[in-house]
């Protein structure tokens, strides 16, 4: 543990470790805390339709007001928030998992088959990913916080494969490597002891993308009414107040607070994967 | 033409032939996983969601047993499904029922293209010179402050720009109309009162794609001219005594806005993903509303339609901007 902390002392009077990184997962970790810790001190009865007198401004019993639903908008931020972040989150493992599986095939293999990972996986960069999303999504009937995770991962992993191919690539052709090899390491052994070790920066950094981009889908797929509707989540709660066009009869603080904690989340994310790679990559810190 | 540019274009060929192709067929292949034809299950969704209650399920249904042969092989049907699509025949809607969809899209078409042309040229164009502005070495405390405000803007995603700025522009301060494409009692003439009505609807929604974007292209600039200004031909400009800004433009600028085109076609496909949303939120009479209304009264063909469009319509203008990039770039055309 001692060491742990001096590398990371070694590792911050260096440069490596950004003011940015250091706001990015402050403000990440104030989300999580959010809502790990407010359940403590809600009732969560409060955020079921009906609960409370509807369409009530912020102030007084309802910190942020109450919509017109009859739901406590405070008590349903504290539980929407983990919903959206667990979907992120789960759906960014299954993308980065996926995706660099197909990059070390890609990229250990060579030939038709890393032939085909790249087109497919170029090809499906370039569509608007809402577009598939929205056949797939449609068509399940029940949807959940699970499923909908796994439509989204579905086109989650391009990007990592991508990355990881051309970093396998690279480092293929490093010297270790070839003094490995001569050593009579197999080619199973070199992928997990030579190659893999040397890519981790790059699986790290793609996964805060993947979840980035992972929620970005799952907000905009929920927005669209495609989400599973009885469960909180912020996209949900976008949702909702767009049907009952709650900006124009002025409920601000029905769509307010979600759209603030989607920002944080993703302002979050943005400044964790710059400042993360200024951490990975030290050529950045010095400029 | 030399053999290069001939591999060029057939690989980019390849690629649009593959992502049409994948497309037309998770359209075809995911609604029949499911257990019964996707008609059958499309109407029965509808008559559950009481969606189309004017609507005479059964004729309807064997109209379209007979029409797609739903009753022969899987095989028999994709082939006839790729015959349709090649004809332009996508169906009619359930909601709107004799209405077919290649028209529902052909109206909508013109809006969402003109609404995101526009916005993602003037968010391009602003976006790259405000990054070259910000790399210029001697950039002033004032604009370099912009960086985190750009930061911000780049991470929220634009749809939810769409909501406060309808919030503040069109509730509290009432200058532009909150949704729509043009006022609902007007009707369309070529005249200055049509444009200006359409410009004023087009506004808001146009602004939320622009400042979403804005940020992406400004700190993407940035960083490329920081990279381009390290060259080694940047200090050989210099050592021959050219004029800073000259060098800046011509030598900088230049070669950064390569990489900017290349991220261009790169992200095009999230900018429309976003501006479905938007669309959606401002009721813009674009593709992305006529989805939005598909989805909520399952109207099969309509999604299936607009979905095959918005794919297919990206996957050819990134081909285009594939063979224009030669024309930027002369190491590719070599």
């Amino acid at each position: 543990m001692n060491r742990f902390w001096a590398n990371l002392r070694r590792n911050y009077e260096q440069g490596r470790i950004s003011p940015l990184l250091i706001v990015g997962l402050g403000i990440l970790l104030a989300v999580v805390l959010f809502g790990l810790i407010g359940p403590f001190f809600t009732d969560a009865t409060n955020a079921q339709v009906g609960a409370v007198r509807p369409r009530r401004p912020p102030g007084g019993d309802y910190l942020l007001g109450t919509d017109s639903q009859g739901r406590d908008m405070w008590t349903l931020l504290i539980y929407a928030t983990p919903n959206t972040l667990k979907m992120g989150l789960i759906a960014g493992f299954i993308g980065v998992g996926l995706g660099t599986v197909l990059g070390l095939i890609a990229g250990q293999f060579g030939g038709w088959i890393d032939a085909v990972i790249r087109v497919i996986s170029d090809s499906l960069l370039t569509v608007p990913a809402i577009a598939i999303l929205v056949i797939i999504a449609g068509n399940i009937d029940r949807m959940s916080t699970f499923v909908m995770a796994l439509v989204v991962a579905s086109l989650g992993w391009m990007f990592t494969a991508r990355t990881v191919r051309a970093q396998v690539l690279s480092i293929r052709e490093k010297a270790y490597v070839e003094v490995a090899r001569v050593n009579g390491e197999g080619p199973w052994e070199i992928l997990f002891r030579e190659v893999m070790p040397n890519i981790m920066p790059y699986i790290v950094a793609s996964f805060v993308g993947t979840v980035s981009g992972s929620i970005l889908a799952v907000i905009g797929l929920e927005a669209l009414g495609l989400g599973a509707l009885e469960e909180m989540t912020l996209g949900n709660t976008i949702y909702w107040s767009q049907q009952s066009s709650a900006v124009l009869r002025g409920y601000w603080w029905w769509w307010g607070p979600p759209i603030v904690m989607i920002a944080l989340i993703f302002i979050g994310l943005f400044l964790t994967s710059v400042g993360f790679d200024r951490f990975a990559n030290p050529r950045l810190a010095r400029r | 033409m030399s053999k290069e540019i001939v591999r060029y274009i057939a690989t980019r060929f390849g690629q649009l032939l593959v992502v049409v192709f994948v497309a037309v067929s998770v359209n075809f292949i995911i609604p029949r996983l499911l257990p019964g034809d996707p008609v059958q299950t499309a109407l029965a969704r509808l008559q559950t969601s009481g969606g189309a209650a004017n609507v005479d399920i059964q004729a309807v249904s064997a109209a379209y047993r007979a029409r797609y042969g739903l009753d022969a092989p899987v095989w028999q049907q994709y082939i006839n499904y790729w015959g349709d699509l090649l004809t332009l025949d996508l169906g009619v809607s359930f909601a709107n029922f004799p209405e077919k969809v290649s028209t529902m899209i052909g109206n909508a078409l013109p809006w969402s293209v003109t609404l995101l042309a526009v916005a993602t040229l003037i968010a391009f164009s602003v976006g790259s010179l405000l990054g070259a502005r910000l790399a210029w070495p001697t950039a002033g405390r004032g604009i370099k402050s912009l960086v985190p405000f750009l930061m911000v803007l780049t991470s929220i995603p634009f749809y939810l720009l769409a909501i406060i700025l309808i919030y503040f522009f069109a509730v509290v301060l009432k200058w532009f109309p909150p949704a729509g494409g043009v006022d609902t009692t007007r009707i369309m003439r070529l005249d200055w009162a049509t444009t200006y009505d359409i410009l004023e609807h087009a506004f808001l929604p146009c602004m939320a794609i622009v400042l979403g974007n804005v940020g992406f292209w400004a700190l993407g600039m940035r960083s490329q001219m920081v990279n381009v200004l390290g060259e080694d031909y940047i200090t050989f400009a210099e050592a021959k005594g050219l004029h800073p800004r000259r060098i800046f433009v011509w030598y900088g600028m230049r070669n950064a806005l390569l990489a900017q085109v290349t991220a261009l076609a790169l992200s095009l496909g999230s900018v429309v993903s976003g501006a479905v949303l938007v669309e959606v939120i401002f009721n813009y009479p674009g593709l992305g509303s006529l989805l939005y209304v598909a989805i909520r009264g399952q109207d099969y063909f309509v999604i299936q339609g607009v979905v095959l469009m918005l794919i297919v319509s990206l996957a050819v203008l990134l081909f285009i901007v594939d063979l224009l990039y030669p024309l930027l770039d002369p190491r590719i055309r070599r």
